[in-house]
């Protein structure tokens, strides 16, 4: 995501080469490209020229310092001021009050509501260990209910029921009744989709608010949205006081212009990010690495807790060992990385992380061929003996041949596979003797755009 | 089959003639009151436009300042860079040509580029070519597509048309609920599966509908992001299946846009045509505040019909596109 103004801005900033200091006069095509790059991606007009006058005004006189190129200074001007707009740091849920925590969901329709309350239960009952009540105010849209229902199954955490013939304010003062008789710590009340403009459904949920005085009222909001997004968080701010944002289907390609004005025109902290369908899509929102990664620096943070999320510790502590015992690097442990790397999503949801210029070299390849290639190589293996997996210099001409059979490939593949293996296998023994220094540089020729 | 007879002189000539409403009776019976509620509908829009384009156009006289003013307006529409810098090349061209220096010769001229732009999209579907004739509903998560077939299916009931239902969104929890509930509300078959594979509910949808001599078999999608590269493959995959059963299916594959959508409404009309061939788009939920600027810019870089817009939440709320109305309603 967010790779064309990353483009835009490294263009732009190539024919800043070779100047000394910023003035107005240097910069002023650049900035008029970064502004056409933020209108392009959905950045909201008024946003965009706040952003560019704050930028100008402490770009202008900044020393090109060092072996900063000036291009690298304004990126670092730019970079500061994205992420002072979209707020400085993380900031969590609110528990600060008598239990259990009201947190009132609104937005327009099918801006991701239900899907981020049953994301926000789990992960509200799995990283703070709360019980958690959901309750659909929805009595508008047909199955909006059984949908919350649902969803509150999967995630593990209580639904309290509820029915179309009721009027929202009754149903949540009903569940809030219900959990504080049996102490849940958070009620997560989901409501209907509105449009910021139909007056009686704000009234609505005004009336709402007002009954359950909720700790928290979280705006749901679309990182695809347009220029209007401007409009509709205006509009939400000023009839409910809201206390943070929650952006939805932040793993699409939309270039997430929306986090931007949202967040200048509420001047609320966006909360969360959704990303995919599971429920365990939801990310703690980091404006800084959001920034990264609109400049094409890659969100490396977030790779490292993704790949620590998608390990299985236990495994990787008993393959640590293995390695530090000095026995060999199989083909059973070979299979295991495969998985492994499967389970973190698989090679393009990391490229989406990764820093522009990787991420480049590598969208080369055929779009989901990673796949289908970690499949074919597990179906290989899962071809062989168990001796010939502990050992894999026992296999030979004929081996190979029932392998390829086994597996539905040629010997070809098979070859490729073992080739492969051997240089893993070499990179795992350079690891367990020099560390990660030693593998790194073995590495720098693999990688482009890695010195 | 009889149905087919009957109505095939009617679209013939809708036909041949995009832009007039010649049309089965109903919808002439409904159109004064639908073009109210579109204007209602986009009133909103009408007034952001309206009061820009007033306190620009009474300067005058066709200048640089203008014209920067006229591009932040078209930009701030979602109309996208490219689409904006060719209607103002439009808009400059016949300044030059035409000499015009008064307020309302511009907004002439910037309505006749307007309304060139995207009287190419007006383009009405015809469902008299096939019986069953297979209609694919895709979009992305929360596009409005669930709600999109409810208020087709009732559109199409009008025309005298017999519908089916397929609840082929079997991922998201209590999509097919949704979709039986607007079936029964509507005495409308909808054919699901208790869970299962989308292409299979599809597949059997489109059996019945034969079986039951039905008109037209709409097919509902579970909602997926362009980048997700498994789920587009399962969604071409669902193209496949109903290519097995009706050779020439789906006659029509509809892809849903939320009207607001920024750019990114151009990557997923892209997106989607790579996978399943789009035919048709349904523009949704234009009576906020969203202008649906978009549509230009689709217009220009990969035009496809805009065969619907939906403007409200009523079940008639969704109606055919006609350029001249939706650039009428814009600037009146």
């Amino acid at each position: 995501m967010l790779d064309n103004l990353t483009n835009r801005l490294a263009r732009v900033m190539k024919s800043l080469k070779g100047e000394a200091r910023l003035t107005e006069a240097n910069i002023g095509d650049a900035l008029r490209e970064v502004r056409m790059a933020l209108l392009e991606a959905d950045v909201a007009l008024p946003v965009v020229k706040d952003f560019i006058a704050a930028v100008k005004e402490k770009a202008v006189g900044e020393e090109v310092i060092g072996s900063l190129s000036p291009g690298q200074a304004l990126i670092g001007v730019v970079h500061a001021e994205l992420t002072k707009i979209m707020g400085d740091a993380h900031e969590g849920i609110n528990f600060n009050t008598q239990p259990p925590a009201i947190v009132l969901m609104a937005g327009l329709q099918g801006a991701g509501k239900t899907t981020t309350v049953g994301k926000l239960g789990k992960f509200l009952k799995e990283n703070h260990k709360k019980k958690v009540l959901v309750v659909s105010c929805d009595v508008y849209r047909p199955a909006a209910i059984e949908q919350l229902k649902f969803v509150a199954g999967q995630a593990g955490v209580d639904f309290f029921p509820s029915s179309v013939g009721e009027k929202p304010e009754d149903i949540a003062a009903a569940a809030i009744d219900w959990a504080k008789r049996h102490y849940h710590d958070v009620v997560l009340v989901d409501t209907a989709g509105r449009l910021a403009v139909d007056e009686e459904m704000m009234a609505e949920i005004k009336r709402l608010h007002a009954a359950i005085k909720p700790i928290e009222t979280l705006f749901v909001v679309d990182a695809m949205l347009g220029q209007d997004a401007v409009n509709t968080a205006r509009s939400f701010n000023e009839a409910l006081p809201l206390t943070g944002v929650v952006l939805t289907k932040l793993d699409g390609d939309a270039r997430g212009g929306a986090a931007l004005s949202v967040r200048h025109v509420t001047g609320k902290p966006i909360k969360f990010a959704g990303v995919g369908e599971k429920l365990t899509g939801l990310e703690a929102f980091h404006p800084e690495r959001m920034a990264s990664r609109i400049l094409g620096m890659g969100d490396v943070l977030s790779l490292i807790e993704e790949a620590r999320k998608g390990l299985d510790e236990e495994k990787a502590v008993a393959f640590a060992k293995k390695l530090k015992a000095g026995k060999g690097f199989d083909l059973n442990d070979f299979k295991e990385q495969m998985a492994q790397m499967r389970s973190m999503g698989g090679l393009s949801a990391l490229m989406d992380k990764m820093p522009a210029q990787i991420a480049q070299a590598a969208g080369q390849l055929p779009a989901g061929a990673e796949n289908k290639m970690i499949g074919r190589v597990e179906g290989i293996i899962n071809s062989m003996t168990p001796a010939e997996r502990a050992k894999p210099e026992l296999i030979k001409a004929s081996r190979k041949r029932r392998i390829a059979m086994g597996a539905g490939v040629q010997v070809q593949d098979v070859n490729r596979l073992l080739n492969q293996f051997e240089q893993t296998q070499k990179m795992m023994k350079q690891f367990s003797k020099g560390g990660m220094g030693k593998l790194m540089r073995g590495m720098k020729g693999m990688i482009p755009g890695m010195r | 089959m009889f149905s087919f007879l009957k109505k095939s002189p009617a679209d013939g000539k809708s036909d041949a003639k995009p832009g007039v409403p010649a049309d089965a009776a109903p919808v002439e019976a409904a159109k004064p009151g639908w073009r109210e509620r579109l204007f209602k509908g986009l009133a909103k829009t009408r007034a952001q436009w309206g009061g820009k384009l007033k306190s620009i156009f009474s300067r005058g006289k066709v200048d640089d300042e203008l014209l920067e003013e006229l591009e932040t307006l078209l930009l701030t529409s979602d109309c996208g860079m490219e689409a904006t810098l060719h209607l103002l090349d439009e808009l400059k061209k016949a300044a030059k040509r035409d000499k015009l220096d008064t307020p309302e010769a511009i907004q002439q001229a910037l309505r006749d580029a307007l309304l060139a732009t995207l009287q190419p999209l007006e383009q009405r579907l015809d469902v008299s070519t096939h019986q069953p004739y297979v209609i694919m509903i895709a979009g992305v998560n929360g596009a409005g597509k669930t709600t999109s077939i409810g208020k087709l299916a009732k559109y199409f009931q009008g025309q005298g048309k017999s519908v089916l239902l397929a609840a082929g969104d079997t991922f998201r929890a209590a999509a097919r609920e949704q979709l039986q509930t607007w079936g029964e509300r509507n005495n409308v078959t909808v054919i699901a599966q208790e869970s299962g594979d989308p292409a299979a509910v599809i597949y059997d949808a489109i059996a019945a509908a034969r079986a039951r001599g039905i008109d037209i078999v709409l097919a509902d999608t579970a909602g997926r992001l362009p980048t997700q590269l498994h789920l587009m493959e399962e969604i071409a995959k669902v193209r496949r299946v109903i290519q097995k059963i009706e050779p020439e299916g789906p006659h029509e594959t509809l892809l849903v846009l939320d009207a607001n959508i920024g750019q990114n409404a151009l990557a997923q009309v892209k997106a989607f045509d790579k996978a399943i061939n789009v035919t048709g788009l349904v523009l949704t939920k234009l009576d906020g505040t969203a202008k649906g600027g978009v549509v230009t810019a689709i217009a220009r870089q990969c035009p496809k019909p805009i065969r619907f817009i939906g403007v409200g939440e009523q079940i008639d709320d969704l109606r055919p596109f006609s350029a001249k109305d939706f650039v009428d309603a814009l600037f009146e």
